[in-house]
This record gives structure tokens, sequence and C-alpha cells, in this order.
């Protein structure tokens, strides 16, 4: 089922959490909603749900208006951050609830329910435990048992608020993973929210990105990473080093970066920003052309897989933080305080009618 | 617990802290109770049975617990009705409502009870008008139901109303996603979730209930066979310098109190089977 969402406006006293939002939600698809906390991501989520009712707008499901069609009879299935399970109720009879609370015209039969559950219960892997309660289950199992207990109603649409936010790294990662596979499989129509971008950018088809109560930009994941319309998506989606300057004439000048930008090329001596991407600088020992930047060594931390190298620019007072390949690093085996020549890759610049 | 005394801990001071603990316990609860015991041993077996079942005891018994297994019961629904509404609802006066709950537990018995048999009797504000329409509450077994109810109802809505508090909202959230109506939510959900607290208010409310003295005596009307409750029996047997009397009656009422108490300990924790581990 598809979702239409209309100039959808929400606040809550002065707080305007939602400012006229448009998005289309494709039948079958998978979209995140990407953006920090406050942006108004979750209320846009529990609007589709009809757990809140919007000031302003409409929410259609496939095309009919569903803006104040009830919860009960919006066939969405939801989870919750924090699972909300039925803590005095067995796995079983959580993923039993939303088939024995059916009027009895169109409840299944104890044995179809029964077939029913122990089908989900395989598909969430958690067969042997049908019947322990909620408070014996780890965090992961928990949020497994609370999709399992959406899906059972099969809904139309399948909405997820922050489901992996409550778990720890690693169980985070599998879990997206096996969400990623299980919607390969189903294909209901899904919407998650998170604030974290390397979910978004690995489990979705499409990433929305919020800010303000506005979409930033929507598109697939290598869209909204290698292509952000905005500095603040840019700045959402990854480790980002900002270099202050002007451009003119399609030609930006910003410390000793200089830089081709024809897209500005109508544009007289403004203020401009550059963006790199911490992992779209090299580092070398000689310059390898005017474009390098001198800098000096400040910093370098071993972060798992990375080395992450600290430099500080002439004329440049944050510095800017480089993301470095292990082996790269090995190899140029840097010193705190060393002179070294820095070359951004990609460079890609806002003038400053964007604000973050 | 030798275990846990050998241990370093970082709560220092676990053997004095629990000797005086058993201690303190004995002297305020135990000593006195052994001395009911003792004191009702001076009779002899026959003796004790023909105290504790003459037809007028068997009929204070009947007053006293029927009455307060009823009020507590009432207490159970009316309680948690109101703890729900102090909990969910806003409403101007709120606070105001919320410290009046708990006047029944700071009031002195007597005046409590002083009071209620003067709304109730039958020139009172309120038995004005239920006596001409031949509901008597003053002076009969139904007035001894509305001190019990007065005095209980504290104990229900204080232990309901925590948990209410702490209820998440997005339970029924998920519920209603599920497609659950209001009532179902209530009954599989929200009525599962609080009734360990209610059970526990139900039995403070019938402790209190059965032990009541002060309140009941005064718009009982005390006519044995009818509206007499145990505890005023015994007064009135140690009146008589009836001591071993009194105390026969009393242990029968302790027994009982206990094994009830305990028969809705089960079940509490039967009713919490799911929080355990």
């Amino acid at each position: 089922m598809s979702i239409t969402v209309s100039n959808v406006s929400k606040s809550f006293g002065d707080f305007h959490a939602l400012k006229g939002i448009d998005l289309e939600v494709p039948s079958g698809e998978l979209v995140a909603l990407l953006g920090p906390s406050g942006c108004g991501k979750t209320t846009l989520l529990r609007i589709i749900a009809g757990l809140e009712t919007p000031d302003t707008g409409n929410i259609l499901f496939n095309g009919e208006e569903a803006t104040n069609r009830h919860v009960r009879d919006r066939q969405v299935g939801f989870v919750f951050q924090h699972y909300a399970l039925f803590r005095h109720m067995t796995v079983f009879d959580n993923i039993a609830f939303g088939l024995t609370v059916r009027p009895k015209k169109t409840r299944p039969s104890k044995k179809e329910i029964r077939e029913k559950v122990h089908t989900l219960l395989k598909l969430i892997q958690v067969e042997q435990m049908a019947d322990r309660y909620p408070a014996q289950l780890s965090g992961g199992q928990r949020q497994r048992v609370a999709l399992a207990r959406a899906l059972a109603v099969e809904p139309q649409v399948l909405l997820l608020d922050e489901p992996f936010g409550a778990l720890d790294a690693k169980v985070r990662l599998e879990l997206r993973r096996w969400l990623r596979r299980l919607h390969d499989e189903i294909h209901v129509t899904s919407v998650f929210v998170t604030h974290d971008q390397e979910e978004a950018l690995e489990v979705a088809d499409r990433i929305v990105v919020m800010n303000q109560g506005k979409i930033e930009q929507q598109g697939t994941p290598s869209e909204v990473y290698d292509r952000p319309a905005t500095p603040f998506v840019f700045d959402f989606l990854g480790n980002v080093n900002l270099f202050q300057g002007r451009v003119h004439e399609g030609t930006a000048k910003m410390g000793g970066l200089v830089v081709e930008t024809p897209e500005h090329a109508g544009t007289r001596n403004a203020p401009a920003v550059g963006y790199v991407r911490s992992h779209d600088i090299e580092i070398e020992r000689i310059p390898f052309d005017t474009a390098s930047l001198a800098a000096q060594v400040h910093g370098v931390v071993t972060v798992g897989p990375l080395v992450r190298v600290d430099l500080k620019l002439p004329g440049n007072v944050e510095g800017i933080e480089v993301d470095l390949s292990r082996d790269v690093a090995d190899r140029l085996d840097l010193k705190v305080g060393e002179l070294v020549y820095a070359r951004p890759r990609k460079v890609r610049v806002f003038t400053d009618d964007y604000v973050i | 617990m030798k275990a846990i005394g050998k241990k370093q801990s970082v709560l220092p001071g676990f053997g004095p802290s629990l000797g005086y603990t058993v201690f303190y316990l004995s002297f305020v609860v135990l000593i006195p109770l052994s001395a009911l015991v003792f004191k009702t041993a001076s009779l002899s077996w026959s003796e004790f049975l023909a105290a504790v079942t003459a037809p007028r005891v068997l009929a204070s018994y009947r007053v006293t617990f029927g009455a307060s297994l009823l009020a507590a019961a009432v207490n159970g629904i009316f309680g948690v009705l109101v703890a729900w509404v102090l909990v969910r609802y806003r409403f101007p006066g709120k606070k105001l409502i919320d410290a009046l709950v708990d006047l029944p537990f700071a009031l002195p018995t007597a005046v409590a009870g002083i009071t209620l048999s003067s709304v109730y009797a039958a020139n009172g504000w309120v038995g004005r008008y239920l006596e001409p329409r031949g509901v008597k509450v003053a002076f009969t077994p139904l007035g001894i139901l509305v001190a019990m109810i007065f005095i209980g109802l504290p104990f229900v809505v204080r232990t309901v109303q925590p948990v209410l508090e702490e209820l998440d909202h997005e339970i029924e959230e998920a519920a209603s996603c599920l497609g659950a109506n209001r009532w179902q939510t209530f009954h599989r959900i929200l009525f599962p979730t609080m009734l360990p607290a209610i059970l526990t208010g139900f039995a403070l409310a019938f402790a209190r209930a059965v032990g009541e003295y002060g309140s009941i005596i005064f718009i009982a009307g005390n006519m044995p066979m009818v509206s007499e409750i145990t505890p005023l029996l015994i007064i009135t047997k140690l009146e008589q310098y009836d001591y071993a009397g009194a105390t026969a009656i009393a242990s029968v009422m302790l027994l009982a109190s206990f094994l009830l108490l305990l028969a809705i300990n089960l079940l509490q924790k039967w009713s919490r089977r799911h929080a355990e581990q």
C-alpha cells in the first residue's frame, strides 16, 4: 500500500514539529526518515500511524483519504523503540494478541492462530521461547517479538520508531541486516525512523532527511550521500570538514584551496563554504600540485579500521579531520608535529544562503 | 548468609542491621503476639472451643469478616476508579482531591465514627433522605460497611496510583494499533497490569477493616448477634475481666487474618508471575 503525506503540519504549543510536509512512499518500499532528535521524524511517523492527528494536511493510503481513520482501522503495524510488549503475556500471547482481539466474525480459529504464531516465531528465530515472558528475553529478542506481533495482523504498512535505538551496537547491526532481509521477503511498505545515518544508508531503499520540521532531501542512499542537496544533509551524513572562503564567477577560494564551481558561475564575490568529507582528503609529504595545502599533524588516533588524523591549517581555526585507511597510514607513519600536504579529492561548495 | 556476611560489601553493617531488625520485630510484634498465645493457652482445649464458638462470637465473626471483605471489594472497585481519574485526567482542584484521599489515614478514628454516624443518622445530612426510603445506615450492619469503606479507601488508591502512573502510554497505543478497542485494551492489558496492585490494596484495606474499632462502634449500633464486631466483643470480655476469653477470640481473629492475607499474597504472586526471574 502506498502512503501519501500532503502538506502536513503539526505544532505542540509554540513548537512547530512539522511544517508542511509532502511525502510519497511507494508501495513495497523501505523508507528511512532520518534526522537529528527534535526534527519531527517521530511525529510524522505517529501521524501516519494515526497516533497523532495533524493540524493541517492529509494522509492518504493507496490514494484514499485516511486522515481521520482511527488507528484501529488503519491496518498499520507499529514497532516502538522500547518494544511496548505486554509484560504479563507470554511471547506467544503477545504475538497472538492482534488476532485474538478481532471481532468474532473475522477472528481466525484457535488452531489457525497457533499455526500463524508459530510461523512468525520461526521467522523471528525464537521458536523455543513461545512460553517465556518479555522480561526473560534479551533486548534484541524483545524487539523481534514486537515486530512479529505487528506482522501477525498482516498490516498494509509497517512503521518502526527507532526500532534499534535501545539495543547495543552489535545486536543493532545484526538486527538491521535481518530487517533488510525480512523486507526483501515480505515486501510490506515500511517506514522507519532513525537518527543513525549509517543505519539509514545500509537498510533503506530511500532516505528522507529531515531537519527542523522540514524535509531537506529525499532519494536513494547513494543519492543523498554522494549528492547532498544542502549543507545540512552534507553535515548530517558522515564526517565533514569546512573551508570558509568566497566564490566569484565560478571560482571558489577558501584559504589556500581553489576550486572551480561551474554551478556558481553567476555568483559575484559571495561568501562560500567548501565541504569535504574526511575520507576524501589525501595526505602526502611532498605536494602533488598547487591544490595541495600545507598542514601540521596535530593528532593521530586509530579508530578500528581507520586512522583519524587531525590537521592544523594556516587560516583554518577549527582544523580538519582526515580518515585514512590503515595501510595508507602505516605507509605514511605520521608523527605529531610533522609538516605534510593535504589534498581534498572532492569539494562541494555552498554559498552562504544556506546556513546550518 | 555467611557468604554474604564475609564478602566485602559496598553496604557495610549487614550483621548489626540484621540483628537490629530481628530484635526490633521481636520486641514490637512477636512478643505481644506470643503473650496472646500464652494467655490463650491458660484455657483448656474445650474451654477454648467453647469461648471461640459461642453463638454471639460466631455472629461477630460473620459481621466483621463479611463486612471487611465486602468493604475491601467495594474499595477495590471504586478506589481503582479514583486512582484512574487522579492519574489520567487533569482538572482544577485535582491536587486538593488527591490530598483528600489521605484524610481517612490521618483522621482519628473516633472522629470519623462520630461524623459518619451523625451524617447517616435519621436526622443527618444523608440519613434524612435515605431513611424515608427504607434504607437505614446508622446503627445497622450497613453502617459498619460504610465506616469500613471510609477507612479502607486510601489503601487501594495509594497502591494503584503509582502503578497507573508508571504504565507506559505506548502499551495502549500498541494495543490500539493491533486493532483492540478500548474495552479490550482495558480488560486484556491495563487490568492485568494493575491487578497485583489492586490485590495489595484490597489486602491492606481488608486487614485495616478487620482491625478497625474506633470508627465502627459509633455507627454500628453494637447489637449482639446483629451488628457487633469482634474487636468490640474482645473489649467487652476484657471489661468483664475475662482475659483468657478475650485472648482466645483475639487469637482466632489473628489466625483468620493471617490465613486470608496469606491467600491474597499467593494470589498476588500468581498475578505477577511474569515479573519473576
